[in-house]
């Protein structure tokens, strides 16, 4: 192996960025570092096909967000140094490839969590492998995310699994996407040459109906554009990576708090008899009935009027609980218990939502479905569908058609292979409160899961 | 009436959620949840966050110490105040009584946490507990970041990273077969600073040996360990008195401590958040045997 290969080879500290110096013992944290009980949350996932430097960029922010320390420098040091590595060079991908399959063979199998943080916000980076059953990982790194940034190797411009990437971030409606165009360096910072990807990219979100894309010149291995300015990209006067990560609204922030309530009741809390021995006051609990959840979306307050799926009774909110704390409200995406004026027959798998929004229960559906298990979907296989807390037996009535993932197209099929992506009906043994997946991304999101073995087998997305 | 504004969530407040929402879920899908708790920060963490779901009831398990017998007294001590406030029954499974009668040997250099699988797996089939809660993060080790919220651990307790369910949406699928359990991680997107950050937000009680205070020490693998019953130093370790603190709480045998002077949980969050070593790094010898040691300990059905 040879350290030319800047896809999973990087000086670290190049001209760029802090931690200049190769040797783990200079890697420090200042002072006054991000506190987490102030800043908001923010996930993402980072997509990009083989070579085009994914490990390198995912290092880099860790590095420069100061969240690799020393043991674990000095420990991809050792290790990079046994492998042939010149002294002070490191393979990033050890740093990332956390399983001795992965090492070995020098492939990234599964998606891996990484954690940082500035002081704006905190971080979750699922980093998804490009190469092997790139569907079932990119859905399972996308599925939650807020934004997902792929790369794009600026030599090669935007690449069939470019396309595919960004087809899976569309159907997964993820809010934000970022393209970063890496390896500006290796094009001489050349702007017509960027400009050139960037009108392609934004062609290609645009026909995938991806709301929010931005397009950025990045060099991961030496650090332009990630964390601060580049004076060698001049022509570029957007924000780096990072300020693009730490300003793009989240989930949590957004539309969930805005929208209608909607609390997939987990579990009945009825203590009696078992209360904590720490509540000083027993006589007040001792008709509790409090139905606990985390709220999918809007905010309930003490006094609102709301209806019940299924059966649609109305009734109002008398007491709430937030993270077993008595309030007078609160907003997804808290985990809450909520009692309310009437005795009514709740249970797991009920919705409590505002008044005058109760869903329609369905009992058929159709579904843009992500096959993740090597066997096949096919019409008449019955499934258990999982839909918030409720778990249903369902039919596969029939598949309608497949998607061609470079352009979205609908193609004629009888059925779904592993990693493919189409259209299905399902038929449900009870009804389910579905909404389409585009207008709520919780109430519109099931798992397929095999009745025998219990085996995930697809994700699935309400289209109608 | 709705109240007009709330003010975004806090990243804290976002992982409380969804810790909660983790252990409610397995609590309402499963039969006999266990929690593994030794008194450490992380399991004292996800206990804490249990007796949070289920207020004003109490815990609705019981929780399990796999007791390697090498333990700070001042621990245990913690942990049995802790089952008594909450109300909880506690199951110990000793490696002493294994090792006692044969069925595991000491190993070499001592140390006993790799030996708490095998009377961990058994008091997980003596209990038929088929979920059981542990306090691991994915941000403690490259093995544990592939780690699943819920996963599935088949009759011998092993762990397949190779073919790990994908975990999409909150959706968990807790699906089993007789003699299959899972193993479930609500605190798998927190770091050691959220925890430290969360423990002094919540007033959380952790046992004293967290904050600085003077204790008998000496050097060893570029660690302070504590004198004590079951770790003496060698000749030529030096004895000394040090301020010291301890980052993670284990094994005594292998567990090291750090000089310190963070008497209380806002100044640990100041040294945490200043660290420039991992709290594994700084403190598990047992981790530093090879570069895939928690991995292969996970695969034999460690947590």
């Amino acid at each position: 192996m040879t350290i030319t290969d800047v896809s999973t080879a990087a000086r670290l500290g190049g001209s760029k960025g802090p931690g200049q110096d190769a040797s783990a013992s200079s890697a420090t944290r200042e002072a006054g570092s991000p506190s987490p009980s102030k800043g908001t949350l923010f996930r993402f996932a980072t997509a990009g096909s083989v070579d085009d430097g994914k490990s390198t960029l995912v290092g880099r922010l860790l590095h420069d967000a100061k969240a690799i320390l020393a043991d674990q420098l000095d420990q991809v040091q050792a290790v990079s140094r046994q492998r042939g590595f010149a002294h002070g060079d490191f393979d990033f991908a050890l740093l990332t490839d956390g399983l001795r399959a992965e090492r070995e063979q020098g492939i990234t199998i599964d998606v891996a969590y990484r954690y940082f943080a500035t002081d704006r916000r905190s971080f979750i980076l699922a980093d998804c492998p490009g190469h092997v059953q790139y569907t079932r990982n990119m859905v399972t790194g996308s599925a939650t995310a807020d934004a997902v940034v792929v790369l794009v190797d600026a030599r090669n411009g935007i690449v069939e699994q470019t396309r595919r990437h960004l087809a899976v971030v569309s159907l997964l409606r993820v809010p934000h996407v970022i393209i970063a165009v890496n390896k500006i360096d290796l094009i001489g910072f050349d702007e017509d040459g960027f400009r050139d990807i960037e009108r392609e990219a934004l062609a290609v979100a645009d026909q995938l109906g991806l709301r929010d894309a931005h397009v950025l010149p990045v060099s991961a291995l030496e650090g332009d554009n990630i964390v601060e300015r580049s004076e060698r990209t001049p022509w570029y006067d957007g924000d780096t990576l990072i300020g693009l990560l730490e300003t793009r609204p989240g989930a949590d922030e957004s539309d969930a708090a805005t929208s209608p309530l909607r609390l997939p009741v987990q579990l009945v809390l009825r203590p009696q008899g078992g209360l904590s021995p720490e509540v000083r006051s027993p006589e007040r609990y001792r008709d509790f009935r409090g139905f606990a959840g985390r709220i999918a979306s809007g905010q309930v307050a003490v006094g609102d009027r709301v209806e019940v799926f299924p059966g649609g009774h109305t009734t109002i909110v008398t007491g709430i609980l937030v993270a077993g704390e008595r309030a007078e409200a609160a907003v997804a995406t808290q985990s809450v218990a909520v009692t309310l004026a009437h005795q009514l027959d709740v249970a797991r798998g009920a919705v409590i939502v505002a008044a005058g929004t109760l869903p329609a229960g369905r009992r058929e559906a159709v579904v843009e479905l992500f096959q993740l298990d090597a066997r096949e979907v096919i019409a008449g296989s019955k499934v258990l569908a999982k839909h918030g807390t409720a778990t249903v037996q369902a039919l596969i009535v029939e598949v309608l058609d497949r998607r061609d993932l470079e352009t979205l197209a609908h193609e004629p099929a009888a059925v779904l292979a592993v990693n493919e992506i189409g259209r299905v009906r399902l038929r449900f043994a009870a009804d389910l409160p579905l909404v389409p997946y585009t207008t709520d991304r919780a109430g519109g999101s099931l798992v397929l899961i095999h009745p025998g073995d219990g085996a995930t087998l697809a994700a699935a997305t309400v289209v109608d | 009436m709705s109240t007009p504004t709330i003010d975004p969530l806090s990243a804290l407040d976002v992982l409380e959620a969804e810790a909660i929402h983790i252990i409610r879920e397995v609590v309402a899908e499963f039969e006999r949840p266990v929690l593994l708790f030794s008194g450490g920060k992380d399991s004292v963490l996800v206990l804490h966050l249990a007796a949070r779901a289920f207020a004003p009831g109490r815990v609705p398990f019981p929780v399990l110490h796999v007791d390697t017998g090498h333990n700070f007294p001042e621990v245990i001590a913690f942990r049995d105040e802790t089952v008594r406030r909450l109300g909880l029954r506690l199951e110990v499974a000793r490696v002493q009584d294994y090792i006692d009668d044969g069925r595991l040997a000491e190993r070499p250099d001592g140390t006993r946490n790799p030996l708490q699988t095998q009377p961990l797996l058994d008091a997980i089939a003596y209990g038929r507990h088929d979920a059981v809660f542990g306090g691991a993060r994915r941000d403690e080790d490259k093995a544990r970041a592939k780690e699943r919220i819920i996963s599935l651990r088949d009759e011998f307790g092993q762990w397949d990273p190779r073919n790990q369910r994908p975990e999409l949406w909150s959706l968990y699928n807790g699906r089993h077969l007789p003699g299959q359990h899972v193993r479930v991680f609500p605190i798998s997107n927190w770091t050691e600073l959220d925890v430290w950050s969360y423990i002094e937000r919540e007033r959380i009680p952790l046992p004293p040996l967290y904050f600085a205070h003077e204790r008998e020490v000496f050097r060893r693998d570029g660690m302070w360990r504590a004198v004590g019953e079951v770790s003496q130093p060698r000749a030529g370790e030096q004895v000394e008195r040090r301020v010291v603190r301890y980052r993670t709480v284990g094994d005594m045998s292998c567990t090291g401590a750090v000089e310190s002077d963070a008497a209380d949980a806002a100044s640990v969050v100041a040294e945490v958040a200043r660290s420039t070593i991992t709290e594994r790094g700084a403190t598990r010898a047992d981790d530093r045997i090879s570069e895939a040691a928690m991995e292969d300990r996970k695969k034999d059905g460690y947590f």
